[in-house]
């Protein structure tokens, strides 16, 4: 019997789980995951999760995963290394063997060299982190976020629900600039301090003080020192493919990602590749890039599943990137690939609603909105049938059309 | 004969859109957010379709529920 093994028992995985099945896969499938946890829904983990608005969703119950979906599961067993020329995976429990592989094994959080060892310097990336946090982050307490990234964000943003202290530090000048550019970023900035966070731009922990090993204080850059019970590290996060390395993927020069073709085929013959680890040419903008995001990872699951269950008639994946973060109860959405040339269309970068649009000559290539849930899809769609500016504005402002 | 219906939960959904993308025809996020669903019966012909959609739903808010008819 043919047998697909996943590594990486999360959204990717899953999904490439599901679709394999759905696209009538009948052989084994071995499902591996280095958590404990049933897979997991992370984004609440810096949302309702973190402020104890919500319980952990997970989306299958394990009956279902094992019974439905005919899946031998195998929680706490990490991959460690993989011979494709045997067709096996080394993992922690073993060698298994496969006939076909997908590798959705996403990202793991940056940290820095220079980090001391120290009780209360953490990052947030699994179930086991967010509740670590949950019991660190408490009314009253001080909260250090080191990074203003979108989890760095909403970490500030739940710690302000929970009626803690937080201030975010950030290096750069002005935050999110890769993913939203400079204007979108400075706009969505702007929300920390109208909510009650410190922002401090252009400055990073020159130094960080503990007492009997336990975090207390933070020294900037500025020479101010700030009191602290949690230092949250929120610098990005980066392919989880250590285990891959001398395997003989291609993995990228830069971030060690795995590099896949527009079919999400890795380098290597039977062996598929989906989620946050993923760099792919795509279609939808003529290029190479790599997504963090949820959709991305669900859509892209979704396509591997079904062509590593039918190789012959593999399909390739092309997307016009979507994803979302709340702050302070504010949605703040982004559809596309940003550009250098944007407008505010519709609201202003001062104000709590604004649509912002992203150009490359007349052509439409991204959008950023913030709490205009109505407008965001509609400019997805417009941007995937490659639609112009002037669409783009009657779109966003049908009441204008009539009157210019 | 039997068709199906979408069923949101009001209490899930958070208007994050991705139904929307899928099918605009059926799905729309409203300006405050909240999920408009335009003609909620769905034939054997599109339950497939709307199955995917209901997976792909990130705050797991979508049913398709069994209409006896
Ligand atoms: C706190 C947080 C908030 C987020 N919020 C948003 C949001 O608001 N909107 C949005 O669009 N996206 C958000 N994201 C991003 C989104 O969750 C990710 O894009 C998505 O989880 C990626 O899925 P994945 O399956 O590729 O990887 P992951 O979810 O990272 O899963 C990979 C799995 O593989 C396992 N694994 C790793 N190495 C091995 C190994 N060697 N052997 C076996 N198993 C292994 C890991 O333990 C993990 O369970 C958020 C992410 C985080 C962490
Ligand atoms: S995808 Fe889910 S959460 Fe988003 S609007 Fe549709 S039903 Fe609501």
């Amino acid at each position: 019997m043919t047998r697909l093994v996943v590594v990486g028992a999360s959204l990717a995985g899953l999904r490439a789980v599901e679709s394999s099945r759905r696209a009538g896969f009948d052989g084994e499938i071995v499902l591996l995951g280095a958590e404990r946890h049933l897979p997991y829904d992370r984004p609440p983990l810096s949302k309702r999760y973190l402020v104890g608005e919500a319980e952990a969703d997970t989306w299958r119950t394990e009956d279902e995963i094992r019974g439905e979906l005919g899946v031998d599961l195998r929680l706490g067993v990490a991959a460690t290394g993989l011979r494709p020329a045997d067709h096996v995976v080394e993992t922690t429990d073993g060698d298994v063997r496969y006939d076909r592989l997908i590798i959705a094994t996403g990202a793991s959080p940056r940290t820095l060299p220079s980090l001391p060892d120290l009780d209360g310097i953490v990052t947030l990336r699994t179930l086991d982190d967010a509740d670590d946090l949950r019991r660190r982050i408490v009314p009253g307490s001080h909260v250090t976020v080191l990074g203003a990234g979108f989890i760095g964000s909403e970490i500030a943003s739940s710690a302000e629900k929970i009626g803690a202290y937080a201030t975010v530090v950030e290096a750069a000048p002005v935050p999110l600039v890769r993913a939203v550019g400079d204007e979108v970023g400075a706009a969505l900035a702007r929300l920390h301090p109208r909510n009650g966070t410190r922002l401090l731009l252009g400055t990073h922990i020159a130094e960080y003080r503990g007492e009997r090993g336990r975090v207390t204080e933070v020294v900037l850059s500025t020479g101010e020192v700030l009191t602290t019970d949690v230092v949250v590290v929120g610098i990005g996060a980066a392919p989880a493919t250590t285990w891959l390395e001398g395997s003989g993927i291609a993995l990228h020069d830069r971030d060690g990602g795995i590099v896949c073709d527009e079919t999400l085929l890795t380098s290597v013959p039977d062996v598929w590749a989906a989620g946050d680890a993923v760099h792919w040419p795509n279609a939808a903008y003529g290029r190479t890039m790599r997504l963090e995001n949820w959709t991305n990872a669900s859509d892209q699951g979704l396509r591997a599943g079904a062509n590593a269950a039918d190789p012959e008639h593999a399909a390739p994946y092309a997307t016009v990137p979507y994803f979302w973060s709340d702050w302070y109860g504010h949605r703040i959405q982004f559809v596309g690939v940003a550009s250098d040339e944007v407008e505010f269309v519709s609201g202003g970068p001062d104000g709590d609603r604004f649509v912002a649009l992203f150009t490359d000559g007349d052509r439409v290539v991204a959008a950023a909105t913030l709490n205009e849930p109505r407008k965001i899809m509609k400019l997805r769609r417009l941007i995937a049938e490659r639609g112009d500016r002037a669409a783009a504005l009657a779109l966003v402002n049908p009441e204008l059309v009539t009157k210019e | 004969m039997s068709d199906y219906r979408i069923e949101v939960d009001r209490g899930r959904c958070t208007g994050i859109g991705i139904c929307e993308s899928m099918r605009d025809d059926r799905f729309e996020v409203d300006d405050d957010g909240t999920l408009v669903i335009h003609d909620d019966v769905v034939d054997e012909d599109e339950r497939a379709e709307i199955e995917s959609i209901v997976l792909s739903c990130p705050a797991s808010a979508l049913k398709l529920a069994t209409v006896v008819g």
